[in-house]
Order: structure tokens, then C-alpha cells, then sequence
């Protein structure tokens, strides 16, 4: 019998062929025929299209030339509605939006051409920035540009607020951040009447695109595939864009007859025209006791959605649910909203909304311990929610929690307390003979739920399959994407586990709906937890069909295992078992009251930074981070640490290096020289640490979530350390040195 | 002027081999390599030598591939990922990666590799602080480097026991 291999760092399934280059991403495909195809975009914000101008020296009649009057179903990317348009025809609503595709065999001539293309739009007064939208500046969506909002109503907060010791307000904000993945977007596609429409591309969620293609080509399901390439990094960024761009190729490959249409994104294009994280806005109000016990939160969370409603409003949920943290209050009221600005769409990344939601909070928890006269720690140590206690929408936590634990063991990794004490002397002693470094340090406790929220799992029904050949090899058959996080080494270690047989017995099936069922969208912290737990049923069955054949006895060995797939393979033709999810026992979630049981498990966290800012320069630098979480059973230690140092690394750019800069709705630094991401010499050491409590319905022994987590702790941690340091708090993320200097130089 | 007339002979080694190239003498080594040779494990991620995903090596020099005009090439030996291994054999460099989790999502890590390479024939035993400002110029968004640093720390304690 094989040993057990969950736990154990088993080589990446892709592994080899990513250190050898040999791995095909989809600019590497080429295909006989091949155009390259570009898109022309609205220079203007907001306006009504007048006209297009086909400038002079182009050979016009040579290239593919595709408008909405093209599109033989409906002119919308389906997600959640129908508003945004593959390609506008009458108004635009943001600049870089696609009015006009272009194709032709010679690329350097496409980008003559594309340049060659203007248009002639009347503007119409627009929306930047999410105040401006908050306050009905002008109308440029709906009737009061409001995508959607929830409220969450626990208790009452109306009844404390006049008997309340103490009533601390804050108001915090984070800026939009590029997800930044190496490789940009890019599609090859081939479409025509006769055989329906294949697409290739670099994407998250195969079955997203295939939706939306069935929509924009009015075709039924069998006559539209969606093939996931190798993927150079998606972090949400490749969740919902693919569905636009991958349309766009289909498009012109319709219009040309059928073949191949690959575009591929510059950096600038991708930069400035795809999705980033979703600019918020957060007030805080908070009651407590005399002696630091929580009484009431009131939160008012906002985003800024950009033109089109894309993923907002789920975006929104979770930044909803977790704006109250891992806290027991008896009263929380959280109301949410996510608005419309003439800016492209933001979208899915990393974190979702809770990053946004938890910098909020974890900034504020420092301001009310302040108020209250406790130390962070302390503060919340009297706060921190217990098993069987509830959550903002009222879920009872029913898995073992112990946050203090989690502090406990961050600072003692840290020597938090001795080194909060000495940075304080030694700021003092520096300061007073002129030296400019300041150290500090900080935290911030927080907690991700894995899984789509509430009753999503239930509406997805998630279905992974399992087919062995004749050699006992098995193929897992998911539409979950490997994107470098490890899909196809953790689902292959399940699955083995499963089975009890050799690691190299097992591999993923290419992602393609055309072979693989939908086990959704490669998102929301789900992969392991939800669609782990549907390849182990999966795999579980392949064994009972064998032994209900009476092909395979309770104990089995590899030649054992390989005859009785060989023998029920010339009985039957093909060995194959399918899983499809159901919801674990005692779930309930009311979406009309957004109530109930939000998410199947929480991952927790601690995580701890260390600082040094010079208050002469204006330069911060992280020293030291570490990272402390409870995420179930640990199903690969290499690839789980390495989630979490990617994590926490997106989360220092996105405190202390990511500047969008927008001027008139347009991202102006979109170049990686003036965006700047971490490079190797600006991280400090990210120690992992985990804790594994396993979650009883998680696969492998328990496994739960944790993409997204690592994005969430980062910011707070960072700006708290900040504080420490300098005595001033800051409340915006990034903050750039400029902010700082405006800051220490108020404060002087 | 027309398109071929454009055109000039590059004489170059790739990996070993002899290439005779028509070329135009702008055009990018990034999308010789990629277009001309086939040879795609070569990766474009900015396209303004910020990244390093396009590293090569010319000459044992570590150059961002979409900088150079492929007229600097001429006379050059020119190491891609593709002349990295031995075969099936893999280079300690590259084989460190797999065993640590240097490479995620994949897209940095030929350039990633080559660097790493790159640094160690340049200090054989180089400190963490050598390591953080030899691998500085290739950007990686999935890893936060820590595995790739223990990576190179893997690849150079093996290549000494070689050497």
C-alpha cells in the first residue's frame, strides 16, 4: 500500500516543463493562417460615437475589420448582467473601451492600422472617483449609479450608542491595484458556422468564457469550446477579462471564415485596459466598553466598480462579510454599496473586496485600543470571536477557533512585545540626537472565508470526474485551472491519498469544455476545499465501481489496482465516476436578510510587520514579516508557504509600491518602469508558519482555503508598524513617501 | 524600400547551433528567437526590460532579449532556456526550482532561471544579499521570491558538491 503523500512536497506536476521552457502558454501556440488581431479603443471617458475615420496609407480592403454590427447574438459579456458590451456602438462609458477589432497576417502593419483608426465622440460629463459617484455627481448609471448594496443587521446598534463608554470613529480608503500577472491576456481562437467557435487562452475559468461565447454567437453549448493554455498568472485578473477578449478574437475569426485569430495584450494595453482591484471607501463607527469589550460596529463600506457592474457586487459581499473581522460584537450593522465611475471596470483580485474591508477594520481596532487605553493586543484578546460564538451575518462558528493561540505564537516568533518596547526607547533615544530611522511594529488579526458565499456553492453544483485506462493511470477531469497556485499537484496528492496509489498514477485532464465537466470557477479560495473534496469523491468512486464489479478487494495493490481497471475496461469500454457537490449538513444562508451561514470554513490569521521608515527620505521598508494562519490540513508545505509568500508579497506592493495614478479616468502609469511591483531586493523575510486544525469537510483530512488570505493581513500589519514608528496613523493604502512627508510634516 | 530589402544576415549560435538568419537589423532578438527559431520558452512581459522574463544569455552576459536590435547578435553565442538542460538531464539550477517551488505560475521562470545561473558562474557562493540584488532585475508576482532564494540557495550547495 502506497504511504500517505498529502503533507509531503511531491514535485509540481508541471514542474519539469516550466524550468525547461518546454510548457505552452498561448502566445506560444501558431497556427496555418494565423492572423493577429488588435483592438481599437474610446480615447474619451464618457461620450455618444459620432463617427469612425479610417485614416489614409492603410491598405483597408486587407485587413478584418469587425464592429458591434457584426455580432451575430447579443453585444454583452454575460456574468451577472448584461451592461457591458463587447464593443460599443452608440455611447461609450470609459476610456480604453473596445469600439473596433482589427486582424490581419502582418503585426506590425495591424499596429500602423490600429493607430490609423480615430473616432469622432461627443463627450458627455463623467465620473472619476468614488466620492464623486457616492454623491450623484451626475447619473451615469442606473438611477443613482449604485451596482448593488447589502446591509447586515446583527443586534441593534441604534440601542448602544448613547450608553456607550466610548464611541471611536475612522474613515479609511485603498486605491486600485494591477493584478500584474507576467503574462498578459491573450486568445487564439477559430470560428465560423460550420464548426462553432474553439477558443485557446490564458484564463481562470474555462466555463466563464464558454457562457459567455454561447451568448455573443447565440450558439448551443456543444458548439462552443473553451481550452485552458498553461497560464502565466491569473490572480483574479484572468477570472472575468478572458470572456471579453476571448469574444473579441471569436469575432474576428467568425469574420474572416474560420481562421485562427490570436491577440495577444502589450503590457501598456493590459494595464491600461483590463481589470484591477476595486478602489474603497470605509467609515467606521465603534462603541466600547470602559474595559475593551466591543458593544457595536457600524460600517459603511463603499467600492468603486469602474463603467460596468462585472463582479462588483460579489466583490462587495465579501468585502461585506468581512468588514467586521474576527470579532465577537453582539450588535453590527454593515451597510454596503458598489457604485459606477467612468473608469474601466475593476474586478477580481486576490482578496475579493475582504482586503479593502479588513485594512478598514484592523486600522480602526488600533485607533479604539488607543482610545481605550489598551495595548492592540490586549484590545483584542477581549474581542476575539470563540467557537460557538457568532459572526456579523450571524454564522455560528462550530470548528475549534483559538485566535489568542494564533497572537500567542506570532509574537513569540516576532518577540512582538520586548521589540514594540525597545523600538519605542530606541525611537526616542534616535530622534533626540538626529538620527532619522524610526522601527516599529505591528499586526493585524483577520480571518477568509473559502468558498463562494452563502448559498453560491449550492446554485454552482460543482461536478469533477475521474476516468482510469486500462494501465490503472487516472485522469482527473476538472475545469479547475492550474495558474501556478498547484492545482494539478494537489488535486493529483488527493487523489492519490484517495486511492492509496502512486502520486504518478494520477494527472489532470487539459481544461476544456469539451472533455472536462464544469467544476467552476478557479476562484474564491475554492479550489482545494470545495473541488479537493469532489476529486477525492471522485477518485473514492472509481474504487467502488471496480468493487462493486467485483473486480477489486478492500486491500489492493498497484498490479492488483491496474488489473481490475483493465478488466472492467473490456467488460464496460470505460472506466470513469463523476462527484458532484452538496452542501455539508445544517448550512443556512438567507440571502434576503444576508444572514446565515456565509462561507463552509474560515482560514485565521495573525500576521506581523516589522518596519523601518526614514523620516529624511520618506523611504519604508517592511523588515520582517511574519505570517500565521490555521488553514486545516496542509496539503503540500511548499506550495501552501509558497500561496502565503506570494501573498503577503502582493500585499506590501499593494501598501507600500502600487500607485495607480488616474488622470481623467485613465491609468497613466501603465508601464511596469512607473508601476512598481516588489522586485527581489525590496522584500523583507515572509516566515510561514501554519496551524492545522482540520476542517471535517475539506479533503485530506481536512483541508480548507487559502489563496486569497495572504492579501488580507498585509496592509493593516504594515500601517499599524507605521504608526508605531512614527505616532501618526495613516489611512489610505498605498502610501506613497509623499503621503508620508504630508503626514510626519502635519504631525511636526 | 521594400520589406526584403530591409533585410540582413545575422550569423549567430543558439544553443549550440550555427544559425544563418534574414532578418531586419531592428528586429527585437526576443521575437527572432520566438518567430524565427521556434524557440518560445523565451517570454515577453513587458516588453521594456523591466521584467527579465525575456532573459538571455549572449556571450555568458545576462541581457533582456526584448532590448536587444538582433544586429548585436551577429558573431554571438546565445544561450536560451531550451540549451539549459543536458539533454534529459536538468541543470542543478533548474532542478532546485522544481524541488523548491521556484517556479509557479511558470512565465518569469526561464528568465528566473538564467539569472540564477547568471549570478552563481559570476559568485559561486554568493550571501542572501547577493542572491536579493543578483535576481533584482527579473520580476516574479506569484512566488514573493522567498522559494526562488531557496532555490538558488539548493542549486549552489549542490554545485559544490560537484565542484
Amino acid at each position: 500500500m502506497q504511504t500517505e503523500i498529502v503533507g509531503k512536497p511531491v514535485p509540481r506536476k508541471e514542474g519539469r516543463s516550466k524550468v525547461t521552457g518546454a510548457a505552452r502558454y498561448v502566445d506560444d501556440l501558431r497556427m496555418p493562417g494565423m492572423l493577429y488581431g488588435a483592438t481599437v479603443r474610446s480615447p474619451v471617458s464618457r461620450g455618444r460615437i459620432r463617427s469612425i475615420n479610417f485614416g489614409e496609407g492603410i491598405p483597408w480592403d486587407e485587413f478584418v475589420v469587425v464592429t458591434a454590427a457584426d455580432i451575430p447574438g447579443e453585444n454583452a459579456v454575460a456574468l451577472i448582467l448584461l451592461d457591458q458590451p463587447y464593443l460599443a456602438s452608440e455611447f461609450v462609458n470609459h476610456a480604453e473601451e473596445p469600439i473596433l477589432l482589427l486582424a490581419h497576417a502582418d503585426k506590425h502593419l495591424l499596429e500602423r492600422a490600429r493607430r490609423a483608426v480615430t473616432f469622432d465622440i461627443e463627450p458627455l460629463p463623467a465620473v472619476y472617483t468614488l466620492a464623486d459617484s457616492l454623491a450623484g455627481k451626475e447619473i451615469i448609471w442606473g438611477e443613482d449609479n449604485t451596482f448593488k448594496t447589502y446591509l447586515v443587521d446583527k443586534g441593534n446598534v441604534d440601542d448602544v450608542w448613547a450608553q456607550a463608554d466610548l464611541v471611536v470613529e475612522g474613515e479609511y480608503s485603498t486605491g486600485a491595484q494591477e493584478q500584474l500577472y507576467i503574462e498578459t491576456n491573450g486568445i487564439v481562437a477559430v470560428a465560423n458556422e460550420d464548426e462553432g467557435v474553439t477558443v485557446w487562452g490564458s484564463m481562470q475559468c474555462p466555463y466563464y468564457v464558454h457562457k459567455a461565447l454561447l451568448k455573443l454567437f447565440a450558439l448551443p453549448p456543444e458548439r462552443v469550446r473553451v481550452v485552458q493554455c498553461e497560464t502565466g498568472g491569473g490572480f483574479g485578473g484572468k477570472e472575468e477579462y478572458p470572456s471579453m477578449i476571448g469574444g473579441h478574437a471569436a469575432l474576428l475569426s467568425w469574420k474572416a471564415g474560420g481562421r485562427p485569430v490570436k491577440i495577444i495584450y502589450d503590457r501598456a494595453e493590459d494595464m491600461s485596459a483590463t481589470t484591477k482591484r476595486h478602489p474603497s471607501l470605509t467609515r467606521h463607527r465603534t462603541a466600547v466598553t470602559r474595559d475593551g469589550k466591543l458593544l457595536a460596529m457600524e460600517i459603511e463600506f463603499n467600492v468603486d466598480g469602474g463603467a460596468y457592474a462585472t463582479l462588483s457586487a460579489v466583490v462587495l459581499s465579501r468585502g461585506t462579510i468581512h468588514a467586521a473581522g474576527p470579532y465577537h460584537c453582539p450588535n453590527i450593522r454593515i451597510r454596503s454599496r458598489a457604485v459606477a465611475t467612468n473608469v474601466p471596470p475593476h474586478g477580481a483580485f486576490r482578496g475579493f473586496g475582504a482586503p479593502q474591508s479588513i485594512f478598514a477594520l484592523e486600522r480602526q481596532m488600533d485607533k479604539v485600543a488607543a482610545a481605550v487605553g489598551l495595548s492592540p493586543a490586549e484590545f483584542r484578546r477581549r474581542n476575539f470571536i470563540r467557537e460557538g460564538e457568532a459572526t456579523a451575518t450571524g454564522q455560528i462558528i462550530r470548528e475549534p477557533v483559538d485566535m489568542a493561540g494564533l497572537l500567542a505564537r506570532a509574537f513569540a516568533l516576532t518577540d512582538y512585545e520586548a521589540r514594540r518596547e525597545r523600538f519605542a526607547r530606541e525611537n526616542a533615544e534616535r530622534a533626540a540626537r538626529g538620527a532619522t530611522v524610526r522601527r516599529g511594529i505591528g499586526f493585524a488579526s483577520f480571518m477568509h472565508g473559502a468558498g463562494f458565499t452563502g448559498s453560491g456553492e449550492d446554485y454552482l453544483k460543482s461536478i469533477v470526474g475521474a476516468e482510469a485506462d486500462a494501465e490503472g493511470r487516472v485522469r482527473i477531469l476538472a475545469a479547475s485551472t492550474e495558474i501556478g497556485q498547484g492545482t494539478n499537484t494537489i488535486f493529483a496528492q488527493i487523489a492519490s491519498d484517495a486511492l492509496k496509489l502512486d502520486y504518478d498514477l494520477f494527472e489532470m485532464a487539459q481544461p476544456d469544455t469539451g472533455t472536462v465537466p464544469d467544476s467552476g470557477p478557479t476562484v474564491a479560495s475554492r479550489t482545494c476545499m470545495i473541488v479537493g473534496r469532489l476529486v477525492e469523491s471522485a477518485a473514492v468512486g472509481l474504487r467502488q465501481t471496480l468493487q462493486g464489479a467485483g473486480l477489486l478487494t478492500d486491500e489492493y495493490d498497484a498490479d492488483e489496482w491496474r488489473a481490475a481497471c483493465r478488466a472492467y475496461i473490456e467488460r464496460y469500454g470505460a472506466l470513469k465516476s463523476f462527484s458532484q457537490y452538496k452542501p455539508p449538513p445544517g448550512v443556512r444562508w438567507d440571502d434576503e436578510k444576508y444572514e446565515g451561514d456565509a462561507y463552509g470554513a474560515f482560514a485565521w490569521a495573525v500576521y506581523v510587520a516589522e518596519v523601518s521608515v526614514d523620516t529624511l527620505t520618506y523611504e519604508t521598508r517592511v523588515e520582517d514579516f511574519v505570517a500565521v494562519q490555521e488553514v486545516g490540513k496542509v496539503v503540500h508545505p511548499i506550495l501552501a508557504a509558497g500561496q502565503i509568500e506570494g501573498g503577503v508579497a502582493q500585499a506590501i506592493g499593494f501598501t507600500l509600491y502600487e500607485n495607480v495614478v488616474w488622470r481623467d479616468g485613465r491609468m497613466l502609469n501603465n508601464g511596469m518602469t512607473n508601476y512598481v511591483m516588489p522586485t527581489s531586493a525590496d522584500l523583507p523575510p515572509i516566515r510561514v508558519h501554519f496551524e492545522e486544525q482540520p476542517y471535517q469537510y475539506g479533503p485530506a483530512g481536512g483541508a480548507k482555503g487559502i489563496g486569497e488570505l495572504p492579501l488580507d493581513g498585509g496592509a493593516p500589519a504594515i500601517l499599524n508598524a507605521i504608526e508605531h514608528a512614527t505616532g501618526v496613523s495613516f489611512t489610505h493604502v498605498p502610501l506613497m513617501p509623499e503621503a508620508l512627508m504630508r503626514g510626519l510634516s502635519e504631525d511636526a | 524600400m521594400t520589406e526584403a530589402a530591409a533585410k540582413i544576415e545575422v550569423n549567430c549560435t543558439v544553443n549550440g547551433t550555427a544559425h544563418q538568419l534574414r532578418v531586419h537589423p531592428m528586429a527585437r532578438l526576443l521575437d527572432v528567437l520566438r518567430e524565427e527559431l521556434e524557440l518560445t520558452g523565451t517570454k515577453e512581459g513587458c516588453g521594456e526590460g523591466e521584467c527579465g522574463a525575456c532573459s538571455v544569455l549572449i556571450d555568458g552576459q545576462l541581457v533582456n532579449s526584448c532590448l536587444v536590435p538582433v544586429l548585436q547578435a551577429e558573431g554571438a553565442e546565445i544561450k536560451t532556456i531550451e540549451g539549459v538542460a543536458s539533454g534529459a538531464e536538468l541543470h542543478a539550477v533548474q532542478q532546485a526550482f522544481i524541488e523548491c517551488g521556484g517556479a509557479q505560475c511558470g512565465i518569469c521562470t526561464p528568465g528566473m532561471v538564467l539569472a540564477a545561473m547568471s549570478l552563481l558562474t559570476e559568485n559561486p557562493h554568493p550571501t542572501d544579499a547577493d542572491i536579493r540584488h543578483g535576481l533584482a532585475g527579473n520580476l516574479c508576482r506569484c512566488t514573493g521570491y522567498m522559494k526562488i532564494f531557496d532555490s538558488v540557495v539548493r542549486a549552489c550547495e549542490r554545485a559544490g558538491v560537484k565542484a
